[in-house]
């Protein structure tokens, strides 16, 4: 019964937080709109959704949160710096594969934003069977340790949490 | 006081990244560049609209950047699949 | 609130807003200064949405010093560009990839399958 009220609690609750942040209030009627709305949009989206997200380790990926947000404030200085000061013929850019051990595609597309946001970056396509990432490299002159820093970095951190 | 001249000097920088962007609207080799100038456009214009909420000290301008934010990452998905597929809506 | 914690909330309202706007600079910069389509896609979805996000930030927290709170549908939106963002970058790369204007040399997948965009089925995007 509450399974089919609710066909993806994460996403009530996100819907919840959601609404409080538009309406920028703290009132009680706020929150009843946002439990109507928590209600009627997982249940009408849910037939194009019909397989609900599995977390395994819910409160981990606030951690992961913190660490992505880290990241991309790290990774704009690294991206200003090779803009301002890198001659044009000298910036490196390569292509790299990354191989994926994730299953699930909600992992995955994670994975694919958290390595556009990070370090010099960027998640171009994907292969066909969906068990491959193209990426972008902006500046890598070694490819390798690139490549090894995402699947350590992020991908063993989402399978930890997913998988 | 030290905050109107650090607004002040992003009100500058904003205005000379528009500059940038219009021009590379207009020497784009490429029309996939032009999407990309008009992505950055867009978010610029939501942060102009963002700075002059602060300046005038009212909230009612986030309201404005929230539209800009949707409209302008819609309007880049829309113009890359128009690209990609042919058509927008299949 | 003491005048010396409005002094720093004062203090860090202003870096945030300085930053965002070098960073909103540095990428509408990198735009112009990249000699190649897929080096440019990278300046934009970093760097302009940092410095967006630095100056909502600022703006957060901009009421403080005159005894308001902190108003959180700035992290609405800074959310929403840090959500969007990636797909944007995706959908631009995919874009330059099918029409030939990005690097030619892409690497196989080392799945025996073509990349997605590349294959004679494209699955819907």
């Amino acid at each position: 019964m509450l399974k089919r009220l609710f066909p993806h609690p994460y996403l009530s609750l996100t819907l919840i937080a959601l609404w409080f942040m538009l309406v920028n209030q703290w009132k009680l009627g706020s929150l009843v709109m946002a439990i109507i709305l928590a209600t009627i949009l997982p249940l009408m989206t849910s037939a194009w959704w019909p397989d609900r997200a599995r977390v395994r380790h819910p409160l981990r990926l606030l951690g992961y949160t913190a660490l992505v947000f880290w990241d991309i404030i790290v990774a704009n200085f690294q991206v200003a710096y090779v803009i301002l000061f890198i001659p044009r013929d000298k910036v490196q850019s390569r292509w790299l594969t990354v191989p994926l051990d994730l299953k699930s595609p909600e992992a995955i597309s994670l994975l694919a934003g958290t390595i556009t946001m990070t370090p010099g970056t960027l998640s171009s396509d994907m292969s066909a069977c969906g068990r491959a990432l193209l990426v972008h490299a902006l500046h890598a002159p070694d490819p390798d340790s690139v490549r090894d820093q995402i699947k350590s970095r992020y991908e063993a951190r989402l399978k930890r949490i997913f998988e | 006081m030290i905050l109107g001249y650090a607004l002040t000097f992003m009100f500058a920088c904003i205005a000379l990244a528009f500059v940038l962007n219009i021009w590379r609207l207009f020497t784009a080799p490429t029309l996939t560049d032009r999407i990309v100038t008009l992505d950055t456009m867009a978010i610029n214009a939501l942060a102009l609209v963002v700075l002059y909420g602060i300046r005038a000290g009212t909230g009612l301008y986030l309201e404005v950047s929230v539209l800009l934010a949707l409209t302008g990452f819609l309007g880049t998905v829309a113009y890359c699949k128009f690209l990609l597929r042919g058509s927008i809506i299949e | 609130m003491t005048p010396l914690l409005q002094t720093a909330v004062e203090l860090i309202v202003a870096a945030g807003l300085v930053g965002g706007g070098f960073f909103a600079l540095v990428g509408s910069w990198g735009l112009i200064r990249l000699p190649r389509p897929m080096q440019r896609l990278h300046a934009p979805t970093k760097a302009t949405t940092i410095g967006v996000g630095a100056a909502l930030l600022a703006s957060s927290i901009g009421d403080l010093p005159q005894g308001g709170t902190i108003s959180i549908q700035e992290w609405l939106i800074t959310l929403f560009l840090l959500l969007t963002a990636p797909i944007s970058a995706l959908f631009l790369a995919k874009t330059l990839i099918l029409r030939g204007e990005a690097d030619p040399d892409i690497p196989d997948s080392g799945t025996g399958q073509p990349w997605a965009t590349l294959g004679q089925e494209r699955p819907d995007p």
